[in-house]
């Protein structure tokens, strides 16, 4: 038999077949399908207009209204009012809101939603970040999640596969965020369209799930259809004790086919800073030097974990951000809310004098909850920084990650971590 | 399906915020939609957009996010089809589905500039540049997609197995 990648036997084994190939078109089932307060209105419009009346596994359709949580303004309500009323009426198991709403990429996983082996869809890009616990997930639009929530199952094209293996001990200050960071401004915006992503290699293994979370999170930057990891031992410690269903890992052969195999030496790769205005702008923080900052946004399903929180606490105990410089910090769910006030991650954060705010998207797509102006210029875990990305379409955003973003709050300027610890 | 209309131009890489900015996605109103649509871009788009007009642009149009209400804006300000040297896969995907035409074309973008007229053939491909007397032919859409676009899209697809 041909042999398979890990995301080619994930396909197979959804569409109920022995074998898939780069390029075949297969009717797939879906175990999760997930829409927000952006996307799902749509869905949920498409569902009722061909006359849908119940979906396809009420515990498989997930409503998360994380995006302008808490809600904005009377649109933005008027929106989750639709997500909410189709819960009630579906009787959805997993819906969200005030208390218990976090950004959708970070709560599925903490959950136990989403677990290894899974074939995910949501509406919503940055799907393709359950990749880290090895499942197949991607972004779709609305019109296809509607078509999931009917009928359980989606059409998919079989991916080519790109590998890139990560060799060697990553440097201090370096995460996940680096390594895709690095990877874009490699292949570019594009580099990796219609393809899946593959990270492998010594320093993947000994990554923790945070940071595969944020490395698979951005595999969308890079055009790819998603990104995985090969689920280990950090993956089942993880999800052991939070998995809802059965899980399965899976593997890629040996000589399974890759349309390219790209090496890094770790050794070789600092923090990485996205310049404005394309991720794949990409360049070591030290040599982007004097770039005056007005803000600071730590937080988002790229970088808004405990893991980051605790870094940034790292960086920022007994610091103070520097005068006019406007630090946001925003615990991606209220798991990790309630954690880092625990830990007292909040004391630190506070007395630095940075505003924390609820578990939002908020800023990260310029909802609300800290909009730039015209000349303003951010620092941001996020992982976008599109023109307007953020705000004003004069403002400008750098994408790095939570020990640069905390170094830069202080020193009013993108910083090295090392100028400041 | 033909159709006939003015070009407008763009470059590589226009991301979803671009074609319609996340500050107006608390609703997803096509014609509201449509006021905004590439207004972070180009300002003067949606208020001098004629009905017909053709979007033609660089590589890897529309990447960034899922929304749905790109190509949604993109149609209902009036654009009869996009061309471009490529798509990024989630905007590809919800073209079809809604039913916005798109193409892919190198030749065409090469060669077309902001103004001309082009005349599109859907079924065959063809695309002419009137203004400036060139003819080419699209890359072919796969068949899987061409029969989506004959059942009206994927909903009327579903409809139509008996999924619902
Ligand atoms: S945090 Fe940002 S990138 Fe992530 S889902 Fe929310 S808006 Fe999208």
């Amino acid at each position: 038999m041909r042999p398979m990648t890990i995301t080619e036997k994930i396909l197979a084994k959804h569409a109920g077949l022995k074998v898939v190939t780069p390029g075949d078109l297969i009717n797939a089932k879906v175990d999760i399908a997930l829409g927000n307060d952006i996307t799902a209105p749509i869905a949920i419009s498409e569902f009722r207009r061909i006359g849908a009346k119940k979906v396809f596994n009420r515990n498989k359709v997930i409503l998360v209204p994380d995006h302008f949580t808490p809600n904005k303004d009377i649109k933005s309500a008027t929106q989750v009012k639709i997500l909410r009323d189709f819960a009630l009426e579906q009787k959805l198991t997993h819906y969200y809101e005030g208390g218990d709403v976090g950004v959708e990429h970070a709560l599925l996983p903490e959950k136990g939603i989403v677990v290894p082996g899974d074939l995910v869809i949501g509406a919503d890009s940055h799907t393709c970040t359950y990749g880290a616990l090895g499942a197949f997930s991607t972004g779709v639009g609305s019109t296809d999640l509607a078509a999931v929530m009917i009928t359980g199952e989606l059409w998919f094209k079989v991916p080519e596969s790109i590998k890139f293996v990560f060799r060697g001990k990553l440097r201090k200050w370096v995460s996940g965020k680096d390594l895709i960071l690095r990877i874009i401004g490699d292949i570019g915006v594009d580099g990796a369209l219609y393809k899946a992503m593959e990270f492998t290699g010594g320093a993947i293994e000994s990554l923790s799930i945070e940071s595969r979370m944020a490395m698979c999170n951005m595999a969308i930057e890079a055009g790819a259809k998603s990104g995985i990891i090969p689920p280990d031992a950090i993956t089942k410690a993880y999800v052991e004790k939070r998995a809802e269903r059965p899980y399965k890992f899976y593997s890629s052969d040996k000589d399974a086919v890759y349309s390219e195999v790209r090496e890094y030496d770790c050794a070789d790769i600092e923090p990485q800073v996205a310049c404005p205005h394309l991720p794949e702008n990409t360049k070591n923080v030290s040599e982007v030097k004097n770039v005056r900052i007005d803000q600071v946004v730590i937080g988002s399903c790229t970088n808004g974990r405990l893991e980051d929180l605790a870094v940034a606490a790292k960086i920022l105990k007994g610091k103070k951000v520097a005068r006019l410089v406007r630090l946001i910090v925003i615990p991606a769910t209220p798991f990790i809310y309630s954690e880092a006030m625990k830990r007292g991650y909040f004391d630190i954060f506070l007395k630095a004098g940075a505003v924390i705010s609820p578990p939002t998207c908020g800023p990260c797509l310029g909802g609300h909850m800290g909009i730039l102006a015209a000349g303003e210029r951010a620092v941001a875990t996020t992982n976008r920084n599109f023109v307007g990305r953020m705000g004003d379409v004069k403002s400008e955003v750098y994408l790095a990650n939570p020990a640069v973003a905390a170094a830069s709050a202080v020193k009013g300027k993108i910083a090295h971590p090392d100028e400041v610890v | 399906m033909k159709f006939t209309g003015n070009v407008w131009k763009y470059g590589a890489d226009i991301d979803t915020d671009r074609i319609i900015p996340a500050r107006y996605l608390n609703t997803s109103d096509p014609l509201e939609l449509a006021k905004h649509c590439m207004e972070d871009e180009d300002p003067a788009f949606a208020s001098r957009v004629q009905q017909g007009d053709i979007i033609v642009a660089e590589k890897n149009f529309g990447c960034g996010s899922s929304r749905e209400h790109a190509p949604i804006a993109i149609k209902a300000a009036g654009i009869s089809c996009v061309i471009a040297r490529s798509f990024a896969r989630i905007f590809y995907r919800n073209s079809f589905n809604m039913g916005l035409p798109i193409l892919e074309s190198d030749e065409a973008v090469d060669t077309a500039s902001r103004g001309d007229v082009l005349e599109v053939d859907m079924d065959s491909g063809k695309i002419h540049n009137v203004t400036k007397g060139l003819r080419f032919k699209a890359r072919p859409v796969p068949p899987f997609m061409q029969e989506l676009i004959k059942a009206g899209g994927l909903m009327e697809s579903i409809r139509k197995r008996g999924g619902i």
